[in-house]
């Protein structure tokens, strides 16, 4: 992997740019592995690494810092030797039928596909324990709804663009629903709220309604 | 041998009586939690949260009041117990007798604390010696508006228990604070990093811009004549915003983020505002006009 590129993001942050997702995810994990005491937040985006710093005096020490970071080879890092998360999923979305017409496919292929490769979590944001799953099946490339829905239930999987993602919590969203899970995405409760983090692998299940 | 039952005196505490539009209990935020989608949310005006705390001997991350827009009271139940007021000055009165803000003043149980209207700035700050002992969610009592994690707001008739003093009080007991202004208010921003995707960057600091009323913790919204994209119906890839960044929606009118900013966002930043001028941003009220410099490198030497 090259060096990223590191620049200024106000006077309390840095922003490393990245190639891929690969690229994003392995250097946030060497980053957090690192545990830097003047490191506040890492938080991975589409194509970028955003390091959020304690204070603005660590500002220029940590740009010459992370410019000698040694990065691995993302293919060691982004090879799935497992799945870290198996979702079960009822395939019975509002948005199904519609988003078979869109992709010329059958329903049946649609979930053969959402279900046949393993997806990684890419970044976060939208809501706590919301999760951009990337790099799944590349034919599942829906627009979003012209009209985002006022509430879509939580535990609804939805494909937008080229993410799949599953709503935390009922909330307005303006993917496509393709079907809902039981599985708690987010619990505060629990010692790690969230159930899926960037990094992760995860592989998607139809199971039947009881 | 039998001991004597122990008298454990009562726990002080605040009972709200009115909150005006928006009271919220914060304290300085989660941090380390963005890349699960959990913003830093915390006091919008740090500065003001901390010198409320630094003045009744608090550690400062110790939950304080932020009122927006005053018109807040609450009734001191349980003993006597100091306060202090910070941030928008609302004329706080303790039974309808002012005190100054910046300063600490001692309230007998019984006794009502009570803000009226600010004539400059938005968010006033009551602190009490102990902080707020409301239950912490992810180790923070801070309102995250946006998520909704955290404290709700509050209601009338909620009773928020006052925590155990830290420390012993400072000697000074006023703090010189510079006021609020009214007028323009002037944010330095380091340039990007995409101002590229701006069709002319420079647009954001040749404007006076004014203050949108549907700003809030969220981002502070901003009023002008535009900025234009440079590739329209491009789509920036999602990437870590923070509090300060200046992004600009396809509208081209921008939006200063605030402390219950999204983690992620795919609006071009086209600068982010320094750290220490991102409280002042807490303090903008409705039509009050906004300028931005670029700020000078090394930042660092201001501090």
């Amino acid at each position: 992997m090259s060096a990223p590129t590191i620049r200024d993001y106000g006077d309390r942050a840095l922003l490393l740019d990245c190639a891929s997702t690969d690229e994003v995810l392995a250097l946030a994990a060497i980053l957090r592995a690192a545990d830097l005491a003047e490191v506040t937040d890492i938080v991975p985006g589409a194509r970028t690494v955003l390091v959020t710093l304690t204070e603005p005096a660590q500002q220029a020490a940590m740009r010459t810092r992370l410019a000698t970071v040694e990065l691995a080879t993302p293919t060691e890092l982004a090879q799935p030797d497992r799945d870290d998360a198996v979702i079960d999923v009822i395939y019975d979305g509002a948005d199904l039928a519609e988003v078979a017409a869109l992709l010329k496919m059958d329903v049946t292929d649609v979930i053969e596909a959402h279900t046949g490769t393993p997806w990684r979590v890419g970044f976060g944001g939208f809501a706590p324990g919301f999760a951009y799953l990337v790099d799944g099946d590349s034919r599942l490339s829906v627009p979003r709804r012209t009209q985002p829905r006022t509430r879509v239930p939580a535990g609804s999987v939805a494909l937008a663009g080229e993410f799949s993602g599953i709503y935390p919590r009922e909330s307005p969203g303006g993917w496509q629903l393709i079907g809902h899970t039981r599985a708690v995405l987010w619990d505060v409760e629990r010692t790690q709220p969230a159930l899926l983090m960037p990094g992760m692998w995860v592989t998607f299940r139809a199971v039947d309604a009881p | 041998m039998i001991r004597p039952p122990m008298i454990r005196p009562p726990r002080i505490s605040l009972e709200v009586r009115e909150t005006g539009p928006l009271a919220l209990v914060e304290d300085l935020g989660r941090a380390g939690l963005a890349h699960v989608g959990v913003t830093r949310s915390g006091a919008a005006d740090r500065r003001a949260h901390r010198l409320a705390n630094r003045l009744l001997a608090n550690a400062e991350d110790r939950a304080t009041i932020e009122i927006t827009f005053g018109q807040f009271s609450a009734r001191v139940l349980g003993g006597d117990v100091d306060i202090a007021v910070t941030g928008a000055d609302a004329q706080p009165a303790i039974d309808g007798i002012p005190f100054g803000v910046n300063s600490v003043a001692h309230i007998l149980e019984g006794q009502v604390i009570s803000l009226g209207m600010p004539h400059s700035g938005v968010r006033s700050y009551l602190g009490v010696r102990g902080g707020l002992a409301v239950a912490a969610v992810l180790a923070s009592r801070s309102y995250d508006t946006m998520s909704g994690i955290g404290p709700p707001p509050l209601r009338s008739g909620d009773v928020l228990p006052v925590g155990e003093p830290a420390g012993h009080l400072p000697e000074l007991d006023q703090a010189p604070v510079a006021a609020i202004p009214s007028g323009p208010v002037e944010f330095r921003l380091v340039r990007g990093p995409r101002d590229d995707w701006c069709g002319d960057p420079e647009a954001l600091v040749r404007t006076e811009w004014l203050t949108s009323p549907r700003s809030d913790r969220v981002g502070v919204r901003l009023a002008g004549p535009g900025i234009t994209h440079r590739w329209p119906g491009r789509q920036l890839p999602s990437e870590g915003a923070v509090r300060g960044s200046v992004q600009v929606p396809p509208d081209g009118q921008p939006i200063i983020l605030g402390a219950d900013h999204p983690v992620t966002g795919g609006y071009p930043v086209i600068g982010v505002v320094i750290d220490a001028d991102t409280d002042g941003l807490a303090q903008l009220r409705p039509g009050q006009p906004v300028r931005f410099i670029w700020a000078p490198r090394p930042h660092r030497d201001r501090y």
